[in-house]
């Protein structure tokens, strides 16, 4: 034990004591990563909240919708919907899911809680540095909810809070003034957790790993965790400069994204010298990849959990499926440009941010023949994981191919900021990444709780969600190419009004898929508290995580010092005990003759 | 405390870095990464405004603005070395010389923020500010200049006040070489940063 403590990455810290240490203010991986899950679970619920509303008026503009007046009575004067404050739930909606599910859940949440495990840690790097970025993310998320009470409301500019809308202020409508000015702070602070949180996940992952957990026997899940902690670091240091010229911008009467001669609302803009596109490049140099980080530790759990359920390593490997993430790691910060292709940029750039885009879908594709590849001539365990992960590769490939036209500048002039994008992004990250995460919640709550969730709610939740998705999200594609544009409150339009219809039927499809997320909520919370008992491996999984007690203990090991003996997925192994040989297990397996 | 790598005294319990560098360096490059790519996205907001404009103002004489900047910028690299004394002095376990290095670099420093805030005072006394430009050409001046350079001084400001830290905790033995290379990493980048910054808003903005 002595020569451990002589390293200082490793903290030997007692058992805490007391209700506020061990789940308040904790040290502890695994609370901080149920911290970050309760609060991307509350964030969900209101941001599907504010989804539903925003339906409802999209499919009856006039519809007076109960208690909405309570919330803001400017916004929805006898509770019908005012524009603006469309923009505004839409602008708060979009925000709450990017940052505070997207990019919480499956990083923060679950990387945080089995990234140490995973490599066989006590805990991460810098413990306090990661309770740190837990609070840091409360805070800016509490302050981002203010902005739903102050008296002009939350901001209307979208979560791309695009320039000069965003930085001018009062003029440019209700929320543009305090209520931006709360979420550029909100950001920024969110900004300085996430780059905490990547500090620590990578200097845990580089220095904390367990006598014979090489990189190259690292489950993927860790790698993924690891890659989405690298690009963060990059990309969120560059939206906190943003965020904090936009906040000079509003208090400090600087101009950096506000151009002269501008008249707002009658108002000539005492401005000048500044460029809304700047703020477009800075955002979308962070905002592009910021997707990929909602996606790869998907990406990650989707690969750890397909092998488990199919008793077969995946095809390629932990290998090509890495190669794949790097790829698009790297790939992710050279496409920005392709959400600027209608600002005005000469069709030369235009080309140069198509190339890449356009490459970028070939680690995509390779990564979804590799797990389509693995499904073939296998004898699938058809669990709830396993369906959400099954489900992930159909959004995923439907997402994507919508992705494959918006890459080219000719067809985006025609679908930009139309509901295609809309579906686009949507397949991509709303479904797609919620799949991940519902797909890590089924598999991994066992080992979290302890508590095997039930099977027969989590089948119906599934299929009631993918059913509900495609319905939600498919029309859209029709309604893009028939030119609906996005971000519009009420469609008044000769060439629209004949697809409020369409809008009706999504908005009910929504209505019901949101009323099936009850079943997941009552799922969750029923087995935390009463669930049955689960062993410590009930997957027959080989990983680390499921080589300790349901949930673990304290110190993850109970003082154990694990050597890995094996690669992560060692599963159909010719002779071995059981059809399986955990990552720790001294067994190794016979090379096929 | 010997410089103790990670894995090593403990070689049967972890697998060694592939960097082989004690965590919390490894966590100070990493934040040095994340903190150029913020000063890098500053500098290229500037270049852009600066190139998209059509009145830009060059408001510096070489006398005194420029000989002032380069006094500082002489400063700055002086505490540089200052600095590199220092850790060479605590990895050679020569204490008193660490405190000395360390006292210096914290007052070439604290010279540096001095001087800084002293042209800044004279300058708002002609009347620049973060959005007034008294010679009527872009306002973007202000507002980049001091935006720029404010940020640079906060890191300047931070830094001085992390050597006082270092240098107490030195002194009381909670804290080592290791920990004094650490700083001396942020001190260096500092100065890089600065190496940049000199040039784009100082030199190229010279009359």
């Amino acid at each position: 034990m002595d020569n451990v403590q002589a390293n200082p990455a490793i903290h030997h810290h007692a058992p805490p004591q007391g209700f506020i240490r061990k789940n308040v203010f904790s040290l502890d991986h695994k609370v901080i990563g149920l911290q970050y899950y309760g609060l991307a679970l509350v964030a969900v619920f209101i941001g599907m909240v504010l989804s539903w509303l925003m339906r409802i008026h999209l499919g009856w503009t006039n519809a007076a919708i109960p208690l909405l007046d309570k919330l803001s009575a400017n916004g929805a004067p006898g509770g019908v919907m005012t524009p603006e404050y469309y923009l505004s739930l839409m602008t708060m909606h979009g925000t709450i899911m990017v940052f505070f599910v997207l990019t919480n859940a499956p990083f923060a949440g679950f990387g945080n809680y089995f990234l140490p495990i995973q490599i066989g840690a006590e805990d991460m790097a810098f413990p306090r540095f990661n309770m740190m970025s837990f609070w840091t993310t409360l805070v800016a998320f509490l302050v981002l909810i203010t902005a739903f009470f102050v008296a002009d409301g939350p901001p209307i500019a979208g979560w791309t809070s695009y320039a000069p809308l965003s930085a001018v202020g009062k003029d440019a409508g209700p929320g543009q003034a305090l209520g931006q000015t709360l979420w550029a702070v909100s950001i920024a602070l969110f900004c300085i957790g996430q780059l905490l949180g990547s500090l620590n996940f990578i200097a845990t992952t580089l220095d904390l790993r367990t006598k014979g957990m090489t990189l190259s026997r690292m489950p993927i899940s860790t790698w993924a965790w690891f890659i989405t902690a690298c690009i963060g670091l990059l990309a969120f240091a560059v939206l906190l400069p943003a965020c904090i010229l936009l906040i000079l911008d509003k208090t400090a009467g600087t101009s950096f994204f506000i151009p002269g001669g501008l008249v707002v609302s009658d108002n000539l803009q005492p401005h000048s010298g500044g460029s809304p596109l700047l703020w477009q490049h800075l955002f979308w140099f962070f905002g592009h990849p910021e997707v990929y980080i909602a996606i790869v530790p998907a990406f990650g759990i989707v690969s750890h959990i397909i092998p488990v359920f199919i008793r077969k390593p995946l095809l390629g490997g932990t290998r090509v499926m890495l190669g794949c993430i790097i790829a698009i790691a790297f790939l992710s910060y050279m496409v920005w440009g392709h959400h600027m292709f209608l600002s005005g940029m000469s069709p030369y750039s235009a080309m140069l941010f198509s190339v890449p885009t356009l490459i970028i879908t070939i680690p995509s594709v390779v990564a979804t023949l590799m797990w389509t590849g693995s499904l073939y001539g296998s004898s699938i365990r058809f669990t709830t994981p396993m369906l959400f992960c099954l489900g992930f590769i159909s959004v995923f490939i439907t997402g994507g191919l919508s992705g494959f036209f918006l890459a080219q500048p000719s067809i985006d002039v025609y679908l930009h900021a139309t509901y295609f994008v809309v579906a686009h992004f949507h397949f991509v990250m709303a479904v797609a990444a919620i799949f991940g995460i519902f797909a890590g919640t089924y598999f991994w709550a066992p080992k979290m709780f302890g508590r095997m969730m039930n099977e027969t709610l989590g089948k119906w939740h599934f299929w009631l969600t993918f059913i509900g998705v495609y319905c939600i999200f498919m029309p859209m594609h029709y309604l893009g190419l028939a030119g609906n544009v996005r971000r519009y409150a009420a469609f008044t339009d000769n060439y629209l009004m004949p697809l409020i219809p369409v809008h009706q039927f999504i908005t009910v499809a929504a209505l019901c898929t949101g009323a099936a997320q009850f079943i997941f909520f009552y799922n969750l919370i029923h087995t935390r508290f009463w669930g049955p008992k689960a062993s410590d491996n009930p997957w027959d999984a080989t990983t680390l995580e499921w080589d300790t007690t349901s949930p673990p203990p304290f110190d993850n090991f109970g003082g154990r010092h694990l050597t890995v003996s094996n690669g992560p997925y060692e599963y159909n192994v010719q002779g071995a005990k059981g059809d399986y040989i955990m990552q720790t297990s001294p067994e190794k397996p016979v090379p096929k003759s | 405390m010997s410089e103790a790598t990670v894995g090593e005294g403990h070689a049967a319990l972890i697998e060694s870095s592939p960097y082989g560098i004690q965590s919390k360096k490894l966590a100070m490059w990493l934040f040095i990464v994340s903190d150029a790519c913020t000063f890098a996205a500053l500098l290229v907001g500037y270049g852009f405004l600066r190139i998209g404009s059509l009145n830009w103002t060059k408001p510096f004489d070489f006398s005194p603005s420029i000989i002032n900047a380069l006094v500082m910028t002489v400063i700055l690299l002086t505490s540089s070395l200052t600095m590199l004394a220092a850790v060479g002095a605590a990895k050679a376990g020569n204490r008193p010389r660490v405190f000395r290095w360390l006292g210096f670099t914290m007052l070439l420093g604290a010279i540096f923020a001095a001087m800084h805030l002293r042209e800044w005072f004279k300058l708002f006394s002609e009347g620049w500010g973060l959005q007034a430009n008294p010679m009527g050409g872009d306002p973007q001046f202000g507002a980049t200049f001091f935006g720029v350079t404010g940020l640079h001084l906060l890191h300047v400001v931070s830094g001085v006040v992390a050597l006082a830290v270092i240098a107490l905790g030195y002194s009381s033995k909670r804290l080592d070489a290791n920990h004094v290379e650490t700083a001396g990493l942020y001190w260096h980048f500092v100065d890089i940063v600065w190496m940049f910054v000199f040039p784009l808003l100082y030199l190229m903005n010279m009359r």
